[in-house]
């Protein structure tokens, strides 16, 4: 049996001294950017199994259970072709409203759906955090991996709506994936942000939905992106109202989806825009919530 | 052994832990008091800082296993969440050997999904492979004897019983490889039978493993997996020593 005691740390050797010679690491030390992203990979069947458990679990007590993965898409369009296409007749001079509308109501869901569960993603996992070790980023990416699956199958019910109003399938619809890509790795790095700001500030929960509201009704989901230029707006001010990424998402796939679908901007300055949002948020958001890797076992 | 043969795997130098509680409901929560709060800058109500434990300094050696003791509340959880780098430190600094790992019964699994879907989860979130886990899976659910009723391991975990969900959650965290090897009232549950199993795996783990520390309010369980113990107290070392001696001041103490 080793006898042990507290005084004795090795001849008066420092413990910190002490640690360094025998190799030890300080836990809870941050890893670098490239380790990080090498644990994060090596985990990455975890994040599938996470994001499926999830998507299980949520709709595990429905008697429908998964169908509410269509059902829930095709609700949404329903209640807006019953209020813009049947009791307003919103469509006034523009030919399609309904498709119009349900490609821009499903993009930014797509991106309401990653914050809302990107903020809780931490916070509401605390239990897991403090028990096993695992790069806490797997969290908020399954998150965003059931929203990034459930758009998926929101797009299959877009082509249909789309198909049904009588726009013709074209070789742009190609570019579809590629536009959900992009707007994955922007959202990806919106749920990682507001992960880490989540656990730090709790109270931006209650502003959310607020904040969303703000940016729906800023996006030109639900009136044509005119209007814009139609307000009076212009110059610098136009500019700014329409880099908003999830407009540059939305006119993309509408550009994708829909034949002659009025656009505030050529696809050339769509594309470009989009492509700096996706890297810029993807990449500031993953490098913002990896510096607080280590501090999400607190709360 | 002699001193200069002992390897150091844990090493806990002036460690503080402090972490925040946020908690509903406490003190006034009107409207009018939570704006005077802010108006006056006093610190939220709703958010207290628990000081959890206060410059800890020990060196655990390879081959220990040291047992952790001490009244309800007074750290020793906190203290092996900090070894193994889930809670973070707030001064001081713990050095480890490897990847510590937390082997503890609140690891909270997903109470939806049924038992073998919480063993591929929970063994995928340990860093297994999914072939690891296919090969693991059954021995698991065989280990915890959840089955031994009947087909349970198909049931949602809601539907278990509280010492059989404990159960199989130590069986997930004792199913893999450990450097460090922290445990926390894991021994404690379930019925005899299963005690028993649990400790002989625990020595197994411990043959394999450097070095093994145990939370238990067992003093059975304390004194038979582990030679030293380390008595806390209001998050700081009240003792260190062979667990003979410091439990029976331990005992003295909590008889008081």
């Amino acid at each position: 049996m080793p006898e042990t005691a507290v005084a004795e740390t090795d001849a008066g050797l420092s413990l910190k001294e002490l640690a360094r010679r025998n190799g030890l690491s300080a836990s809870g030390r941050l890893p670098s950017l490239p380790e990080y992203t090498r644990q994060l990979w090596a985990y990455r069947h975890f994040i599938r199994a996470h994001s499926s458990a999830k998507m299980t679990s949520a709709l595990g007590n429905t008697k429908l259970g998964a169908v509410w993965q269509v059902l829930t898409p095709v609700i949404n369009a329903a209640v807006y072709y019953v209020i813009f296409g049947v009791i307003l007749q919103a469509h006034g001079d523009m030919d399609n409203f309904i498709a119009y509308l349900c490609v821009g109501v499903f993009t930014f869901q797509f991106t309401q759906s990653v914050v809302q569960s990107g903020t809780n993603a931490i916070t509401s996992n605390l239990g897991l955090i403090r028990a096993l070790h695992f790069p806490r980023a797997s969290l908020p990416l399954s998150a965003a991996l059931v929203e990034i699956r459930n758009f998926m199958v929101a797009l299959v019910v877009l082509s249909g709506i789309v198909l049904v109003t009588r726009e013709p399938i074209t070789a742009e619809w190609l570019i579809v994936p590629v536009v959900l890509v992009l707007h994955s790795f922007f959202n990806v790095g919106l749920g990682l942000f507001m992960a880490r700001y989540g656990s730090k500030v709790r109270d931006v929960k209650q502003l959310i939905p607020f904040i969303m509201r703000f940016w729906l009704y800023g996006s030109a989901v639900l009136y044509p992106v005119t209007r814009f230029e139609n307000a009076g707006l212009s110059g610098w001010q136009l500019q700014v109202v329409e880099a908003n990424p999830l407009l540059v998402y939305i006119e993309l796939m509408r550009h994708a989806l829909l034949e002659g679908a009025p656009r505030a901007n050529t696809p050339t300055v769509l594309w470009i825009e989009a492509v700096a949002w996706s890297l810029a948020v993807g990449i500031g958001g993953f490098v913002y919530f990896w510096r607080g890797e280590k501090g999400y076992g607190r709360g | 052994m002699a001193d200069n043969e002992r390897i150091p795997t844990v090493i806990a130098d002036q460690a503080h832990i402090i972490y925040r509680v946020h908690q509903a409901g406490g003190g006034s929560s009107s409207p009018l008091a939570s704006f005077k709060r802010l108006a006056t800058r006093t610190k939220s109500a709703n958010i207290r800082e628990v000081h959890a434990v206060k410059g800890v300094s020990f060196v655990a050696y390879k081959g220990e296993a040291i047992g952790l003791i001490g009244t309800n509340g007074s750290g020793k959880s906190t203290l092996l969440r900090a070894v193994a780098g889930l809670l973070p430190v707030s001064r001081g600094a713990i050095y480890a050997a490897g990847q510590p790992s937390l082997l503890g019964v609140n690891a909270a699994l997903m109470n939806d999904l049924p038992g073998d879907r919480n063993v591929e989860l929970g063994c995928l979130a340990m860093g297994m492979s999914p072939a690891e886990v296919k090969a693991k899976k059954n021995g698991i659910i065989e280990f915890s004897g959840i089955n031994d009723k009947g087909d349970f391991s198909s049931l949602p975990m809601r539907t278990y019983s509280s010492g059989m969900s404990a159960r199989l959650r130590f069986s997930i965290a004792a199913a893999k490889q450990h450097d460090v090897l922290l445990i926390d009232e894991a021994l404690a549950t379930g019925d005899a039978k299963f005690r028993k199993r649990s400790e002989a795996r625990v020595r197994e783990l411990r043959a394999q493993a450097g070095t093994v520390f145990l939370v238990s309010h067992s003093e059975q369980s304390i004194r038979d997996t582990c030679e030293r113990c380390i008595w806390l107290e209001a998050g700081e070392i009240r003792a260190d020593g062979p667990t003979n001696e410091v439990m029976k001041e331990y005992e003295a103490f909590a008889r008081r």
